[in-house]
């Protein structure tokens, strides 16, 4: 249905085969959090991969940040409608999470947890083969706090709530179980081309 | 909730009854649903325009009504700088035209349904719209709850529902309503000039019968990590106090 006296904003030169359906570049970053902002200093900061109930294993601060580095230069499209081009990210590869950990493939299925409570679902098939990282770094700098720091999970191909701030784990899980907004009425997989927004989308 | 949500979800056509200039910023939209749904409080909708050419444009805007209303929402939406939706909205949106929406959407940032601890909201500019559904829901439900607003605006001109809320304030007696002006000295004994802090969030929740069991907070993403923390200082859980943020 055509609106009247809408002609949209002009894109030109703009890449437009890389703006998925209804969503609009931004050239800030802008910030959504579902509750306050949490603080957690790299001292009291660990991360544990989970295979269902059980840990596998736990890494500190600074064993974490010793595992090999990755960097990734990714679009990125949040739900709310906008996109951003180019931003750069280092850190951790899943791969080399699960390597460390000596797992290959543990489960179809993963739910990232959170320091604040969130989580989020994502299959083991889109956070593997190099698709995603645990970041550490945003355009060269230690994440800032509102955008996930000490660390977040980064799954770019996914609409950007699956990329969980302030992550502290990754638990593999034999069914795909929903996360904090999935349980909300948000789309279980969250593929932005196909403009899986809400659950049923 | 997720089964509500995706039932109710689909796009649907909705003819702009009214427009209303709110303040110099800030104009309502009401919109008659053409497929009406039930709400709560907090929830948005997503709007999409379209063009000649196919190009769309989608935006989220919370609903300002109250969910006992009838088959109208409202809409209250902020011209922003270069906002290609909202600069259609004021300069090109009238009385007759159709737009498309979906939802209800959001099953966060929601009204908590009974209860009778008090109710914490703190708002900034457009962002008193979500809280604004829950103080008409609460009027119009007869809820016993106890609630508090602190509204941040630039001057008073630019305090979105001004008239609106100060007749609540008159006739709910368990309402509390504190407005802080940023850019102006306060007009009212119980109002604030400056921008919100720990200690004006502590002195409005102070006002309340007993502590708040629960926050709302809502405005650009700056205005509510200051908000956030100060209702943290209060002694709410993490968990009880809900955002919605908009803007880096």
């Amino acid at each position: 249905m055509v609106t009247r006296g809408f002609t949209g904003r002009q894109y030109g030169s703009e890449p437009s085969d890389r703006i998925p359906p209804g969503q609009h570049l931004v050239d800030n970053f802008p910030v959504l959090t579902a509750g306050p902002t949490p603080r957690i200093e790299p001292a009291d900061w660990t991360f544990t991969l989970k295979v269902g109930p059980r840990p596998v294993k736990a890494w500190s601060w600074s064993e974490f940040n010793a595992l090999p580095r990755t960097k990734m230069t990714r679009d990125i499209h949040c739900v709310t409608s906008w996109s951003k081009l180019n931003t750069a990210w280092e850190g951790v590869a899943v791969d080399d999470i699960l390597a460390d950990a000596c797992l290959g493939a543990p489960t179809p299925f993963a739910l990232a947890h959170c320091y604040d409570g969130y989580s989020t679902n994502v299959p083991l098939a889109d956070l593997a083969m190099g698709k995603a990282m645990v970041a550490l770094k945003y355009e060269g700098q230690p994440l800032p706090r509102d955008h996930g720091g000490p660390a977040r999970l980064l799954v770019p191909h996914l609409y950007f709530w699956k990329s969980a701030k302030w992550v502290n784990g990754l638990q593999f899980t034999e069914r795909d179980e929903a996360g904090f907004w999935e349980l909300r009425g948000y789309h279980m997989y969250g593929d932005p081309w196909n403009e899986q927004r809400y659950t049923n989308d | 909730m997720t089964e509500a949500i995706a039932a109710t979800a689909r796009w649907q056509s909705c003819a702009i009854v009214a427009v209303a200039t709110r303040t110099p910023a800030i104009k309502s939209f009401f919109l008659r649903l053409s497929e009406p749904f039930d709400y709560t409080a907090g929830q948005h909708v997503d709007v999409r325009l379209t063009a000649p050419n196919g190009y769309t444009a989608m935006r989220s805007y919370s609903i300002a009504s109250t969910p006992s209303d009838s088959k109208v929402i409202e809409l209250a939406i902020e011209r922003l700088p270069d906002g290609e939706v909202s600069s259609f909205f004021h300069d090109v949106a009238q009385a007759g035209d159709t737009i498309e929406l979906r939802g209800p959407l959001g099953g966060h940032f929601l009204w908590p349904g009974p209860s009778n601890k008090p109710v914490l909201l703190i708002g900034a500019g457009s962002g008193v719209v979500p809280l604004m559904a829950m103080i008409r829901y609460r009027k119009a439900s007869g809820e016993p709850v106890p609630v508090a607003l602190l509204l941040s605006s630039r001057t008073w001109g630019d305090v979105l529902f001004r008239d609106e809320l100060l007749e609540l304030e008159r006739s709910l007696s368990d309402l509390v309503l504190a407005l802080a002006l940023t850019r102006e000295p306060a007009m009212r004994r119980t109002d604030f000039s400056g921008r919100i802090d720990d200690r004006m969030v502590a002195d409005v929740a102070g006002r309340l019968p007993v502590p708040p069991g629960c926050a709302f907070v809502c405005g650009s993403n700056a205005f509510v990590d200051i908000a956030a923390d100060a209702a943290l200082a209060l002694g709410l859980e993490a968990g009880a106090i809900k955002t919605e943020r908009y803007g880096a």
